[in-house]
């Protein structure tokens, strides 16, 4: 059986062939579009290196098969700066040293941006911390992760009422 | 993983067709059945794709209180259902409690519901597990029984059931709506998990091809919104399936309990119920002696099932926590960790 199967990633439309419907939407964007900046930590639920946006929503893409995912926006990584300007939440990452090796931070920034959104969590860093939960980081740079979250919050908002005013 | 073959029907009745055939499993958001699947745990040979059935995502209000929740609502979805979580607190703490964000963002109602059990030998496949291949023995017993039941098992298996949601639901009178070849059916949620048994690999009353179309709470159990707690214990803050845990929802007047309702998770192969122990509750007063005794109660047939007898007095402790905790009253907005015993609790609970 062969799929065909049409996704927008980052913005730009793609169909891509699908011999096998076996195909995970993480192993979909690591190796048929070259984006390898979601990553495969565990394979299987357990640490959110692999989150991504579907649809406006963080979920682990190593869970989601590609095929039942047909017609989905997706946003990684590799989508978020614009240009050499990068997204308050990558931004806010470096200022606070939310990473020691970095293989956690693209799923971390990722779930990042979907938390926020979310916009459950308030300025309570232990909401902020229950809200990141899904994302695990081996080198501990979790004081840091909270940092940030909570500052490109800040600025997020801050953003807003530059706008309304 | 194995190869499969990737249906995706239009209707419930094309869905019911298609998973009828043997070797069938249905596909919903994926996050228990893929992981499954990549572990060869599960082999289908079809998947019938339901998570775009159209119908089955919404929630309904009934003018009753209660409601008809979409097997396909997803779990963050409902949890964060303002209206939803004022009428049945505990239940939306449980789903918030469970799993974490990302993949209460994928996980839908129903397959919260057939989730498989945690049980680390079923999910090996090197270890013999009667649950996997009916016969070949379980090699649980007198392995690492650490989490294993303590209520309900059964020589053949001594597993329990991973869902949070399901304690609440249990407690609060669910009922499950099923489609199959013959037609509609309700089963209480009560009555829907099989205990294990000689056959641990029936797990419930669903028969080949049925699918669940929706949960249905009814409007009396909305009563209990001002006093209904969810609480688990785990390795971790979160992010970890329960060792045990408890929902506990009472009608208080006067400081005289009306009614009460009770039900364990992670002691048993499903969500525990404990009826003896809400009876003993109506008519008395709130407070530790009322607590602990409905705990006896619950747990006077717990036995270890290996090397796991603390279970027993855990959940005993925590049925009485979550009693006190219910008693005090639901918390205005959501604890910033739901369902954990080290989250502030409102009013002071010193006697457990
Ligand atoms: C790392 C990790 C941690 C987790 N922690 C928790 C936790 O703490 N607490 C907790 O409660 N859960 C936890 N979960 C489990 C999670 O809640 C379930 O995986 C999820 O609810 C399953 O929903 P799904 O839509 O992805 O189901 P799927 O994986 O798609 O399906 C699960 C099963 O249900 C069947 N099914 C699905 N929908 C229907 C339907 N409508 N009718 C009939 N059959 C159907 C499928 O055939 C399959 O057998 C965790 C999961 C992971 C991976
Ligand atoms: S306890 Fe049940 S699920 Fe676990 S190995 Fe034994 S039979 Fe299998
Ligand atoms: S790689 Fe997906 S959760 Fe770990
Ligand atoms: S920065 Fe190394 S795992 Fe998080």
């Amino acid at each position: 059986m062969s799929f065909s199967t049409t996704l927008t990633v980052n913005g730009v439309s793609r169909t891509l062939a699908l011999d096998d419907p076996r195909v995970t939407l993480l192993d979909l964007l690591r190796e048929r579009l070259d984006l390898t900046g979601s990553k495969k930590g565990c394979d299987r639920g357990q640490c959110g290196a692999c989150t991504v946006l579907v649809d406006g929503r963080r979920i682990n893409s190593c869970l989601a098969l590609a095929i039942s995912h047909d017609g989905a926006d997706i946003l990684t990584i590799e989508g978020v700066a614009h240009g050499e300007q990068l997204h308050p939440v990558q931004a806010a990452f470096i200022a606070h040293d939310g990473l020691q090796c970095g293989f956690c931070t693209p799923g971390q920034i990722m779930s990042a941006i979907g938390l926020i959104q979310e916009g459950q969590t308030g300025h309570d860093p232990e909401r902020v911390r229950e809200g990141m939960s899904g994302n695990l980081c081996r080198c501990g740079a979790y004081s840091g992760i909270t940092a940030a979250v909570l500052e490109a919050q800040l600025s997020f908002e801050e953003t807003e009422r530059k706008q309304v005013a | 993983m194995n190869r499969f073959d990737y249906i995706r029907p239009a209707t419930v009745s094309e869905a019911v067709a298609a998973a009828s055939v043997p070797g069938s499993a249905y596909l919903a958001a994926g996050t228990n059945l893929i992981d499954l699947m990549k572990g060869g745990v599960v082999r289908p040979e079809r998947l019938v794709d339901v998570s775009h059935l159209p119908g089955l995502d919404g929630i309904e209000h009934f003018p009753d209180g209660g409601l008809r929740i979409g097997a396909l609502v997803r779990n963050a979805d409902l949890a964060h259902d303002a209206d939803f979580a004022a009428r049945f607190p505990a239940v939306a703490e449980a789903l918030l409690s469970g799993a974490s964000p990302q993949l209460r963002n994928a996980a839908t109602v129903g397959g919260n519901l057939l989730q498989r059990t945690r049980c680390a030998y079923f999910y090996d496949v090197a270890s013999a597990c009667n649950k996997r291949t009916p016969g070949a023995g379980c090699d649980a017993r007198g392995g690492q029984t650490r989490l294993q039941a303590v209520l309900g098992w059964s020589e053949a298996c001594i597993a329990t059931h991973p869902s949070d949601f399901c304690v609440p639901l249990v407690a609060l009178d669910a009922i499950v709506e099923i489609e199959g070849r013959s037609g509609r059916r309700d089963v209480p949620l009560e009555s829907f998990y099989r205990l294990p048994g000689d056959t641990p690999e029936r797990e419930s009353v669903l028969e080949a091809g049925e699918l669940i179309l929706a949960v249905r709470l009814p409007g009396t159990a909305a009563a209990f919104a001002g006093h209904a707690r969810y609480l688990k214990v785990r390795d971790r803050t979160s992010y970890a399936f329960a060792i045990v845990s408890a929902a506990a929802a009472l009608q208080i007047e006067s400081g005289r309990i009306l009614q009460a309702r009770l039900a364990l998770g992670g002691v048993a192969l499903k969500p525990w119920r404990t009826r003896a122990a809400e009876d003993s509750m109506a008519g008395e007063i709130t407070g530790p002696d009322t607590f602990r005794r409905a705990a006896d109660i619950a747990l006077a047939d717990a036995q270890p099932s290996g090397d796991n007898a603390f279970k027993i007095e855990l959940a005993r402790r925590i049925v009485v926590r979550a009693l006190s905790q219910a008693a005090v009253g639901t918390p205005k907005r959501m604890p910033a960790l739901p369902a954990s015993p080290f989250a502030a609790v409102s009013g002071a609970i010193t006697y457990v």
